[in-house]
Parts: C-alpha cells; structure tokens; sequence
C-alpha cells in the first residue's frame, strides 16, 4: 500500500468536562510519518500534545480518526509503541537493571533471559557500574537514560518521548541528545518527541510539526534538510537559525494566542 | 518612605545599635548541642532512678506513709514474682497471653492489608464498603469484648479474635492509603508497556502500598496486645490478663503487680521483635 510507518487520519479527542460541557481538546490531526523518522512536535502548554501521545499509544480512546501502525488500524490498543515521559518513572524499589528490563518481563521473558539481554545495553550506554544500583542513587540524567533503555528494550518499532529531557539541566541535557541521537541510530527506531525547545526540535529532527493552542491543530509541518550526523555547533549556522526564526515566530503567534484564551476565561 | 530613607542616609540608628551589642556568642555556645551523651553515664542513671523510685516505695509502705494494702510493696511483689516463677505460672500466662496477642496480630495484619489492596480494584466496592470501614474503625472495638468472648468462648479463639478486630480496620485503611498514593503516571507507564491489571497490581501496587503496611506493623503489634488483654479481663482460663483480673478481685495487690511486670516485659520483646522485622522489611523492600 503505502511505506508509512505511522499515520493519523483526522485524529481528534473531546471529552466531557466534570460540569458536564463537552471539551474540544485535540484536532483533527492528521501526520504521516515515514519509517526510521525522527520527528518532533512543538506546542505551546496545553494544546494537547500529551493527549495525542496517549491516544497512539493507546492510553486513551480518539473521538473521532483513525491510527495505523504499518497500515494496520490500531486505535485503542496498549503495547504497539514505546513511550516515556519527562518523569523516568522507574519503579524506586527495583534495580536499574529490573527496571530497564520491566517491559520485557510484562511480555513473558523470563527474567534470566531478560537480564541478559539488558546487561550488554547498559554497558555500551554508559549505564555500566550502575546496574544493581537503585534508581535513588541516580542523577537525573543517569535515570533518564535507564528509562529510556527501559523503552529501547521493549523493542517497539515506534517510541513517544514526552519532554524526555525537560526536567535536566542544560549539559546534562545537550550529552543527552547525542545520546538519544546514537539510540535512534543504532536500533533504527522511528521517534517522536515532545519539546518546548525548539532549538531542540531542529537540532534533532528530520521533520518539526508545530501545533495550534488548544484545541490542538497542526499549524506547519517543516522538514528539516540539515546533512547528518548534525554537529552541535550546527545550530549558529545561518540555515539554522533561519529555521529556527521561521518556526519560532509560528509558535509566538499560538503562544499568546493561547495566553490571551488564558486571560479570558 | 521619607523616614526609612532618612535612617538610612544618616546611618544613625543602625550603627548605634550596632556598637551597643557587645558580642554575644562564644567559640564554644553550641557546647550543649553537638555534646553526644557517654552511654554509661546514660545506663547508670537510668538504673539509679529505677532503683531509687523502688526504694522509695518500700522505705514508705514499711513506714506506713504508702499504704501497703493498696499499694502493696516491691520485696513482696518480687517474693510473689518468684513464686509464680517457681510454680510455672507465670511462663504459662506469659506464653498463652503471647500466643494470642501474636495470631490475632498476624490474622489481623494479613486480613487488612488484603482487604486495603482488595479495594483497588473497583472504584465501585471502595466507594461503597469505605463509610462502613471508617465507621468501624470509629468505634471503640475493646467495647465488643463482651460479645466477642460470648460468641468465641473463653478460650483462646476469643482473645485471637479481639486482636483481629482491634487490628485489621487500622491496616486496611493504612494499606488503602498507601495504595491511593501510588504514582498515576507509574501506572500509565506500566500500561503503556502492554500490562494487564494484575500485573500492575503486582508490579506496582502492592509495592507502593508496602511501605504503608510495613509501618501498620509496630502499631498493630500493640493493638494486639491490648485486645488480648482485654478479652482475657472479661473471660478467660489463662493468661497475664485473666491473672491480673483475677488478683485484682481477690485483693492480691502484690500479684497484679507481679503480672504487670510480665506484661511489660512481653510487651518490650514484642517491641523488639517487630522493630526488627520492620527495619528487615525496610531494608529489603524500599530503597529510595
């Protein structure tokens, strides 16, 4: 039929508010994403980002739409993708290594199995030493890269980052993309990412959607041409930053537009 | 405004009250809060205070300031000690009043924590049994020993029964509190990696829920204790409970005091032995 790997069609949510009033939260949305994309999606706060995400992975139902997943429909159904939040979520009383393979262990591997496969992962990914640590004794950034592998070794073709990187600090942060860059690479995985940084998003990513404020719209869908492997120092380049102008002023326009629906209420 | 900003200017007052102060605080001021106590001193204190409240107590029942008959005396509580000592009745009551302090404990302990978990998996049943929970654990349940030793006999059962009662509200609310504070997004995450409900029960509520059960523990274990007790006070053949009762409506001062001291002793071991069963479990199953 077609080589998608992920599509949306017309995909929106609306729900009944506690008072009884229908809310109008998200879309229609429709996205085609090739396989192997790394593709981001900018928003201002609110416009339902997080909501899209919980729809493809099948957290929560679509109003109205359809999801497919290699042309077959999916809506509705938990274990197609791997997600992970801005939160790592790891569960406090399991090691590193437990945690990173939990997703298996739902699926039936046994354990031993599991860990095996894990252990050579933590090691190329900078997790080694840290294996029969519990997550307390972590960094921030350290448990996000457990979480992440954690995702990874769920082994799902497609994988939401939601904020991934949000709550890490600007180092941290920039050591983490590269990583995140090599995952994407090593495992050929398609990724979509949920960021407030649009440096971020370009930086990263092969395509940028930005999204109206609620309720949440694709305003600009904008591929991003830059050669790969992309160099930090990329973005003081001038093609850089005429992208990130570009995408910047659509999203000023939505920001206050969403402030302004803010104040009025 | 125009005031501050004067004071300010001038410097005046501040700098007056600046050289008025002479210093107050000394290389060594914090002497008393950093000092750690010498354990020794510390233990013989302790056994002085003991020893001289016991002294005291004699010295006034042999005077006749402390009436004896009520109060009666340490050297006769001690020869009454040692002959219940000798008899065997004392291990006797110690272990039967042990005995059903620690079933009713573990019954009540295992019933509460099953029945907190149990009200996770629908909102329908938590929302229903909840004000019947809360309404029971509003009562004071040592007033239903008389009924619990009517239904369950003078045995053992009914004293089993009265540590279950008086500990298995307390858990289930403990163990459903715990349950609601687990992370909505941890459960979110667990589903989104393809997890049946059990699973998630599994892997992430009855973890969340354990430290809240763990710290039910040490309460209980008194709970328990008392309820006991208390169903011996009403009907029983054995136990430290029916002892003192018993000496109690005999006039035998000296051998309820005797039992007291059984009791306090059953009840530090029983102290101790959950405190190490609960800091094990800790141990073993939190590690934030």
């Amino acid at each position: 039929m077609n080589s998608y790997k992920l599509e949306l069609e017309d995909v929106s949510k609306t729900y009944r508010a506690a008072d009884g009033s229908l809310v109008h939260a998200l879309g229609p949305v429709t996205m085609r994403i090739p396989n192997h994309r790394f593709v981001s999606i900018v928003g201002p706060s609110g416009c339902g980002k997080s909501t899209l995400f919980n729809i493809i992975s099948g957290l929560l139902d679509n109003s109205e739409g359809a999801i497919f997943v290699n042309s077959n429909r999916v809506d509705g159904l938990t274990g197609i993708t791997g997600y992970m939040l801005q939160k790592d979520l790891l569960l406090p009383w399991r090691t590193i290594l437990d945690n990173v393979i939990l997703g298996l262990e739902i699926q039936g591997t046994p354990k031993r199995e599991a860990k095996a496969k894990a252990l050579p992962l933590l090691h190329k990914y900078g997790l080694k030493g840290f294996e029969h640590q519990y997550p307390a004794q972590l960094s921030g950034g350290m448990r996000q890269r457990a979480a992440l592998l954690r995702t990874i070794m769920y082994d799902r073709d497609i994988i939401l980052l939601d904020e991934p990187f949000g709550a890490l600090d600007a180092q941290t942060r920039a050591m983490m993309q590269e990583w995140l860059l090599d995952l994407w690479d090593d495992f050929q995985k398609t990724i979509l990412f949920v960021t407030h940084d649009m440096e971020e998003a370009i930086y990263l990513s092969d395509e940028v959607y930005i999204m109206t404020s609620r309720p949440g719209v694709i305003k600009r869908h904008l591929t991003i041409n830059l050669p790969r492997p992309r160099k930090p120092q990329i973005v003081t380049t001038p093609e850089f930053t005429k992208l990130k102008e570009e995408a910047l002023r659509t999203l000023s326009e939505e920001t206050l537009k969403a402030y302004q629906q803010e104040a009025a209420v | 405004m125009s005031s501050e900003a004067d004071v300010v200017k001038s410097g005046g007052s501040l700098a007056g009250l600046r050289s008025s102060g002479k210093p107050r605080t000394r290389a060594n001021a914090l002497k008393y809060e950093v000092a750690t106590p010498k354990p020794w001193l510390v233990n013989t204190g302790r056994f002085a205070v003991f020893l001289i409240v016991l002294l005291i107590w004699e010295f006034g029942a042999r005077t006749g300031l402390i009436n004896a008959f009520f109060w009666s005396q340490p050297s006769d509580i001690a020869r009454t000690w040692w002959a219940g000592v000798q008899t065997g009745a004392v291990w006797e009551d110690t272990m039967y009043t042990f005995r059903s302090t620690i079933l009713g404990f573990l019954l009540g302990t295992a019933g509460g924590t099953l029945l907190g978990l149990s009200f996770w998996w629908s909102k329908y049943y938590a929302r229903i049994f909840e004000p019947f929970v809360i309404m029971f654990e509003a009562m004071p349940k040592l007033a239903l020993a008389p009924i619990i030793v009517l239904v369950f006999g003078i045995g053992i059962g009914s004293k089993i029964a009265m540590g279950f009662a008086i500990t298995v509200v307390i858990t289930t609310l403990t163990t459903y509190n715990g349950v609601r504070s687990v992370d909505r997004d941890l459960v979110r995450m667990v589903y989104s990696l393809g997890a049946s409900r059990l699973q998630v029960f599994g892997k992430v509520i009855v973890p969340t829920a354990i430290p809240a059960m763990i710290s039910a523990l040490r309460i209980n274990i008194g709970l328990a204790l008392t309820g006991a007790i208390v169903g011996e006070y009403i009907g029983s053949e054995r136990g430290l409970g029916r002892m003192i009762f018993y000496a109690g409506q005999t006039y035998e001062i000296s051998l309820i005091w005797a039992n007291i001291f059984n009791l306090s002793i059953l009840s530090m071991l029983l102290y101790l032995l959950v405190g190490k069963l609960e800091t094990m479990l800790l141990k073993g199953f939190t590690h934030q």
